[in-house]
């Protein structure tokens, strides 16, 4: 395949422009996602990788710069329902079951009954989470509500998966668990998949490329390329994964004393 | 962020359309006039319709010019003074209710977040208290009360009135300041338990400032309901000299002068309102030491 | 809720109310108290008993009342607070209304109702309590179909659903606990503003008449009785509402349990 998955070309955002309160949330971002590629974007808090995910799902529009996605223009994709999207709060439905949560994009899709439920089904079973299908949602833990959401932003199986620090409020272990589980349902599938976070580890560990952000107004400084081959358990006690550690820290440390001048003093 | 200029323009902006929504109600009861059938009418079948005629429903201008005219033919008293003064005696008597009904109902509360088991055992009939018409068991309280004395003075049957007012006033105190008192979350009230404080203490410190935001909307609600247990008591105990009085005097009179009953009803809602501002005076006192509220 | 808890949340305000009538009973019979101050519970059942179809009869037309000015109230309710999420405007100028509704005695309404329509009418009263039932149903509706969590409102806007599909995946099934809040309050308010709108004149059908007249030619505990029933009739427009909202938002008191 020679369509991007995601081309972003000369992008930028300015939110309440004109107005004296006007913030320039991106500058100048030129970015190609090759399909099944993950990408991470990293960077520190309001440097605009929440926005950037938002611009690629079409939530809100660019000042300047164009989107597409699949060969489309962002809007038509998200009407074509070309991705899949999961958010830093499950947003489960808490008047559905778990499996009736999954079913939701297929309602809005038409699927008829069986077909919804099968399906449903078939995502718990790849977030196995299959025996809480007709649990509700407050029975279970955050994590497994993360799942259950990550399962309904692959119910209809898109090609891209757009994810905005999904396991931000999940303690450090169930993260570990839940970056190996994300993994392995992305070599199943082979999605495309754009992922916000502030971790480091949880960028370098998932992705092919890391794209480092800077402070507010944000702009693609960096572009880290994670050479690791397939994860596995041992992969976060590698040398080779503490290196592209360092890499992206110094990345984003550049960016913290770039304008400043020199480095702050080593502690 | 609400900065001082936005918060004001927010004020201003909601009391205009407070304003517009008087305008709106009083157009439409104009306009009901003017194409409404004049002796009432059906809507299929059943007689919901009012009659429009001027004997029923006066025009708004009308029921304002009332107020200036005098209350009885020949009297010196315009309607405006009789209801004003009727007015000020209700207010007072639904204060002394709302007074005492806002002491129960917090005393309660502290009890019921005290003792579960004194929770467990009230609330219901908290709950049921209010749908025991009290109101109607005005005159037994009358009643009563001719054969109590209270430290040593006599039962004065204008009491019976504020008791009743208070009985409508102490429910939303006593349910809003439960809600509040238990309002605030665990660590706070783990973080007392390890300095080792008494209940009472916590209670002073975490428990009341956390229901004031709470008890305020309930201030609001018992303050009207005192309104109306005054009102209404006074119709049913006879009491003179309020404005409940003026309320049915007026309604009576209403097929001979029908503007007039209006003016009451208008200084009944005054009353209302006053009492809510009184709140709202209450509210804005102590937000001096609240944090300002931020706008998500 | 443990076992424990749930027996005693029944068993505790049962003790307490028997223990309340014996006291009751035991205060009169030793004190000697007249009848005319306060009657003896069993002398008011005793009333319960041998006028009970007067009291049924009188229970029927405030009830009728409250019924017809509940049902007519939510409906009209549920389409503003429906109109009022959609259309902002709608929403900026009925709610300052309400808060002001809310802050005065409106029931003092009912003298001029009785004016505007024929003597022998229920209307007033129905439209009272209409009224009343309105103003509770569309705030708090109004509330729950404008306070949806914002990241199910960024899924379905992912989801490229329209507003109407929006409406009735999220918004109504978020509304649906404030609308049972809603209810139960009115429909307890609903008998209370039924008797209380008797006072300002009309017909004298219902239990609130009955109540007054009973105490004014000092016949106490048939008053008594039919203030007892005043509370049934209460009790049982609440606990219907409050039966309407486990059946249909099982997973709001499942979860609070």
């Amino acid at each position: 395949m020679t369509t991007a998955a995601v081309q972003i070309a000369g992008l930028s955002k300015v939110f309440n422009r004109g107005k004296p309160n006007a913030v320039s949330a991106l500058v100048d971002i030129d970015l190609t996602i090759a399909p099944g590629e993950f990408v991470s974007l990293i960077g520190p808090s309001g440097c605009g990788k929440s926005t950037l995910l938002r611009l690629i799902a079409n939530l809100t529009e660019p000042t300047t710069g164009t989107v597409t996605v699949n060969g489309k223009p962002a809007r038509q994709a998200r009407l074509d329902q070309d991705y899949g999207m999961a958010f830093q709060q499950a947003g489960l439905f808490e008047w559905r079951t778990v499996a009736k949560n999954i079913e939701l994009p297929l309602e809005l899709r038409g699927w008829d009954k069986t077909r919804r439920r099968q399906q449903a089904l078939a995502m718990l079973d790849l977030v196995k989470l299959r025996e809480f299908a007709d649990h509700n949602p407050w029975e279970l833990s955050g994590g497994m509500q993360q799942r259950v959401a990550i399962a309904r932003a692959l119910a209809f199986e898109p090609g891209l998966l757009l994810m905005d620090e999904p396991f931000g409020a999940l303690d450090e272990m169930t993260r570990e668990h839940m970056q190996g589980e994300l993994n392995r349902i992305r070599s199943v599938m082979g999605t495309t998949v754009v992922f916000v976070t502030h971790s480091i580890p949880e960028a370098v560990f998932l992705s092919d490329r890391v794209v480092v952000m800077s402070p507010r107004p944000g702009r693609a400084t960096a572009i880290v390329v994670v050479e690791l081959g397939p994860r596995t358990y041992d992969t976060r006690e590698a040398v080779e994964f503490f290196k592209k550690i360092t890499e992206v820290r110094e990345a984003l440390r550049g960016n913290e004393f770039g304008e400043r001048g020199r480095p702050a003093e080593e502690i | 962020m609400t900065v001082g200029g936005t918060k004001a323009g927010a004020r201003l902006r909601r009391a205009l359309m407070f304003v517009a929504s008087l305008v709106l109600v009083a157009s439409a009861w104009e306009l009901y006039k003017l194409v409404g059938p004049e002796h009432g009418g059906r809507v299929l079948g059943a007689r919901i319709l009012p009659r429009t005629e001027n004997s029923s429903m006066p025009h708004v201008w009308d029921m304002l010019a009332r107020f200036r005219r005098p209350e009885v033919r020949g009297s010196s008293r315009t309607v405006g003074a009789a209801v004003a003064a009727g007015a000020w005696y209700t207010m007072r008597l639904a204060l002394a209710g709302f007074a005492l009904g806002c002491v129960i109902g917090l005393v309660l509360a502290i009890v019921m977040v005290r003792f579960r088991l004194a929770a467990a055992a009230l609330l219901p009939y908290v709950v049921l208290s209010q749908t025991v018409p009290l109101i109607a068991l005005a005159p037994q309280v009358v009643s009563w009360s001719q054969h109590l004395t209270l430290l040593g003075a006599k039962w004065q049957p204008w009491m019976s009135v504020s008791t009743i007012a208070a009985y409508l006033a102490f429910f939303p105190v006593a349910v809003g300041a439960l809600r509040g008192l238990q309002s605030p979350d665990e660590n706070a009230v783990e973080l007392m338990d390890s300095y080792a404080a008494s209940w009472r203490q916590t209670l002073w410190k975490v428990r009341f400032p956390a229901a004031i935001s709470h008890l305020i909307p309930a201030l609001k609600l018992a303050g009207v309901a005192s309104v109306v247990g005054a009102i209404v008591a006074e119709i049913s105990t006879g009491r003179r000299g309020g404005i409940g009085r003026l309320i049915l005097e007026y309604s009576r009179e209403a097929t001979s002068d029908p503007a007039k009953v209006f003016t009451a009803v208008i200084a009944a809602a005054v009353i209302g309102l006053v009492m809510t501002g009184l709140v709202v005076a209450f509210d804005v006192s102590l937000s001096r030491h609240r944090p300002r509220e931020a706008a998500l | 809720m443990s076992r424990q808890r749930r027996v005693l949340l029944v068993v505790a305000p049962l003790v307490f109310g028997v223990a309340f009538l014996s006291a009751w009973e035991l205060f009169v019979v030793v004190q000697h108290v007249k009848p005319f101050i306060l009657p003896k519970p069993s002398a008011i059942w005793h009333q319960i008993v041998s006028n009970r179809s007067l009291i049924v009869e009188a229970a029927r037309v405030s009830g009728a009342n409250a019924l017809v000015g509940l049902v007519a109230g939510t409906a009209i309710g549920l389409v503003g607070a429906f109109v009022a999420s959609r259309f902002r405007p709608v929403q900026e100028l009925l709610s300052p209304l309400a808060v002001a509704v809310n802050a005065v005695p409106i029931i003092v309404l009912v003298s001029v109702f009785n004016n505007m329509f024929a003597t022998t009418s229920s209307i007033p009263r129905r439209l009272m309590v209409t009224i009343v039932v309105f103003f509770v149903v569309f705030v708090n509706v109004t509330k729950g179909l404008t306070n949806t969590d914002q990241t199910q409102l960024e899924l379905m806007s992912s989801y490229a659903a329209s507003d109407w599909t929006i409406l009735r995946k999220v918004r109504l099934p978020n509304a649906l606990p404030f609308f049972f809040t809603a209810l139960k309050v009115a429909s307890s308010l609903s008998v209370i503003t039924a008797f209380v709108a008797e006072y300002f004149g009309g017909r004298q059908n219902g239990l609130g008449y009955k109540i007054t007249s009973s105490f004014t030619s000092s016949k106490q505990a048939q008053g008594w009785a039919y203030v007892a029933a005043a509370c049934a009739l209460g009790l049982v427009f609440y606990l219907a509402a409050a039966t309407a909202e486990r059946v249909a938002i099982p997973w709001e008191t499942k979860k609070s349990s």
